[in-house]
């Protein structure tokens, strides 16, 4: 086409229907192809991190899981293991346990989500369908075992809030068999179907390189050929016995090409990863206390004395996750609390993989980094009234004065999240 | 025929369509749901939704061009029901059916998409924009196999001397498919397939429905349309619906089954237009309820080289054997 030879602009975003959470994209586009793309997010800040520094630390626990619905139980481990670090609690074998296998249960659902996201925007709603009824069966074991279908409140300082009772035991075997069964049919429906494959393969790449050198992490990385996985790289909890090992499209036989096609295979393999996780778990958990502190008073008085710093990490569904917290005696609020969420990391990765493709990939690309903005968004600036763009030298000014202002002792007066 | 009959049944055509489209679209939604585990809305949804766009606020975008935008969908509206009037129903010859032929009706088809894409080019949003631009990719992507398949039928139907060949008439009363040897029949097969393929891609359908595509362009051609206007273009694409379908099956099934039954008069035209009717339903069933059940959506330029390449290809094959077989059996 003739008018098709100049370059416009597409915006998509903060609120369109192929994001499921605001952030703005703002196209170049040559016809149907993509020249460049300018991200823009910060439309779901809330200032937690500013919020939980007026705060107890089991208020904190309550306010990181509510930083996203999703991950709802990676957050809270990852602050759980950076506070127990910092203060020098020993959790309960039992409890590791415990929090592995919610976690995993968590990934496997995350999963099974993203799975019908990404069907819906390749314009697959029945694949959708199936996948979030499927989906029900993980979210009814959740609910009888923590109460709540998300936002589990499972881990607290020191261990976990709830056991898994010797009668529920067969209901997470019986979902276990349940979706080792069903597997296979996702699999054939998502990786051996022609018209998604048509939709996935070639779209969306990220090289091995790129995805090196933006330190991509979980499966964006993954299905780029990186094998990098905190659970496996710096294992923690009881990860490490358990054994596990990163996945990447090698598993399903495929050389990793980065492509969508690949973030699907990935992620949908985890879920069998998983599975096997929860069920060495349950075989191999010990019997024995679930917490150091059965009484939250005393658990409070404790961390009121403890001093130190900690950082806590964690793969979640979308990578990895770090939480770092300072404590300072006789205070009970954490003096520095900092979150980096998976998507903060994959968000570069967006910028290659968009480059030169097609407005129709467009959701699908954005999609399949599982982007969590609710997760990633730190800051959003407004100045008299409007928004403005802060560049890296400004920041870099920005944040030597704040350094500055901790080192006078100024931290809780001046900080914000 | 006198010009007052002529209004009544040109009346009673139009209505009819109107309902039967968006009944139609009522069963394609329960029955997709169902298939899609769901439960689906109920039957009379199309005749809410339509009823609720119609006292819906209207907005016309500032930076559209006002009578374009608003000249549009009356345009698909007029198009889409204009074809009913040309198309015989079962029994019942065409309204106008000597007033135009086939050709008029591959030209109205063509028309509701036209008025949508120039709806989208006037809305001035850069996602009607991209819509619109798609929207007429897809038109020349569909256009030459519906043409070959459309033609193919029409010419073997010439070569037999019955009548005019490009009256829908004559192609309903003479089917081919017990006047051509082996080769023709597999030639028909060929092209009834092709014709079954370019009829989701009439209709913007998944997997062809890349003019709208929710998911990428919020809509695409339809994004700034809202209450009474795209009422208008939702009861355009019922009609188009019942339309495309109903050439599909004037074209190669128009079978009627009266005969068989032993019915005669009245009872047979009734019992021969209901089984027309459900003979539409089935090829939208097989055409576009399944078929948008059953894919994801392509992008455009695989739909483009798709018909251009490989639809065309077997379409013109088709063309070759109906040829073949002309020179065999004559």
């Amino acid at each position: 086409m003739a008018e098709a030879q100049k370059v416009y602009e597409i915006p998509i975003g903060p609120i369109h229907p192929a994001l499921k959470e605001p952030i703005r994209f703002t196209f170049q586009v040559e016809g149907e192809r993509i020249r460049g793309v300018d991200v823009r997010p910060g439309f779901a800040h809330r200032g937690i991190e500013f919020m939980g520094l007026k705060r107890n630390l089991i208020q904190v626990l309550y306010l990181s899981e509510r930083i996203c619905g999703i991950c709802s139980i990676s957050h809270p481990i990852a602050i759980t293991l950076a506070v127990e670090r910092a203060a020098g609690i020993e959790v309960p074998p039992r409890a590791q346990y415990l929090r592995v296998i919610f976690s995993e249960l968590e990934r496997i659902h995350s999963h099974l989500l993203w799975a019908g996201v990404a069907a819906h925007e390749l314009g697959f709603d029945t694949l959708l369908h199936l996948t979030w009824k499927v989906r029900e069966e993980v979210l009814d074991v959740l609910e009888e075992l923590s109460g709540n279908r998300i936002d589990y409140s499972i881990p607290i300082y020191g261990g976990v809030r709830r056991d898994i009772a010797p009668e529920q035991y067969p209901k997470v075997e019986a979902m276990i068999r349940h979706y080792r069964g069903l597997l296979e049919e996702l699999l054939d429906a998502f990786l051996r179907d022609p018209s998604v494959a048509a939709r996935t393969r070639g779209v969306g790449v990220l090289t091995a390189e790129e995805a090196d050198s933006l330190c991509a992490v979980g499966p964006t990385a993954r299905a780029s050929g990186l094998a990098k996985d905190v659970r496996q790289d710096r294992p923690y909890l009881v990860y490490g016995e358990l054994g596990v090992r990163a996945i990447t499209p090698r598993d399903w036989g495929l050389e990793p090409r980065g492509d969508v096609y690949d973030k699907a295979v990935v992620r949908l393999l985890e879920i069998g990863q998983s599975l096997d996780l929860i069920e060495k778990c349950l075989h191999e958990m010990p019997d024995g206390e679930i917490t150091a502190f059965p009484k939250i008073p005393a658990l409070l008085a404790f961390l009121k004395k403890a001093e130190g710093e900690g950082l806590g990490w964690h793969e979640a569904p979308r990578g990895e996750v770090i939480h770092y917290i300072r404590l300072e005696a006789g205070v009970e609020e954490p003096v520095a609390w900092k979150v980096k969420a998976p998507t903060y990391s994959n968000l570069m990765s967006w910028v290659p993989m968009f480059r030169d493709q097609e407005v129709a990939d467009i959701p699908i690309i954005a999609a399949s980094i599982d982007p969590c903005m609710c997760c990633m968004d730190r800051v959003h600036v407004v100045q008299d009234g409007s928004p403005s763009t802060l560049l890296k030298e400004e920041l870099l000014r920005l944040s030597r004065a704040k350094t500055e202002r901790v080192l006078q002792g100024l931290s809780r007066v001046g900080g914000g999240a | 025929m006198s010009g007052l009959g002529l209004l009544w049944q040109g009346a009673a055509v139009l209505v009819g369509g109107g309902l039967l489209g968006l009944v139609y679209k009522g069963l394609d939604r329960k029955l997709a749901a169902r298939m899609q585990a769901r439960i689906g809305p109920p039957l009379r949804q199309p005749f809410l939704d339509l009823g609720k766009l119609l006292v819906k606020e209207t907005v016309v975008p500032k930076d559209a061009v006002g009578w374009l935008f608003r000249a549009m969908p009356f345009l698909a509206l007029v198009a889409s029901f204009t074809v009913l009037l040309y198309l015989p129903w079962g029994p019942f010859p065409a309204v106008l059916g000597r007033y135009g032929d086939a050709i008029l009706v591959l030209y109205l088809l063509a028309v509701p998409a036209v008025a949508m894409a120039l709806g989208g080019f006037a809305s001035g949003s850069p996602l009607a924009v991209v819509g619109a631009q798609r929207e007429i990719v897809m038109l020349m992507s569909y256009e030459f196999p519906l043409a070959v398949a459309v033609v193919g039928v029409v010419w073997r139907l010439s070569t037999l001397g019955v009548g005019p060949a490009f009256s829908l008439g004559t192609i309903a009363a003479a089917p081919l498919w017990g006047q051509v040897g082996p080769l023709g029949v597999i030639g028909l097969a060929i092209l009834a397939a092709c014709l079954l393929i370019v009829t989701p891609a009439e209709l913007s359908k998944i997997p062809f429905d890349i003019p709208e595509a929710e998911t990428e362009i919020a809509g695409g051609l339809l994004v700034e349309y809202s209450g009474t206007y795209l009422a208008l273009f939702y009861l355009a694409d019922a009609a188009k619906t019942v339309a495309m379908a109903a050439l599909v099956v004037i074209l190669f099934a128009p079978y009627g089954i009266a005969g068989a039954l032993g019915l005669t008069g009245a009872g047979a035209q009734a019992v021969d237009l209901l089984f027309h009717l459900l003979k539409i339903f089935a090829v939208m069933f097989v055409a576009v309820t399944t078929v948008r059940v059953a894919m994801a959506r392509l992008k455009i330029d695989q739909v483009a080289r798709g018909f251009w390449l490989q639809i065309t290809a077997v379409a013109v094959g088709g063309l070759v054997l109906l040829v073949l077989d002309r020179m065999v059996v004559g």
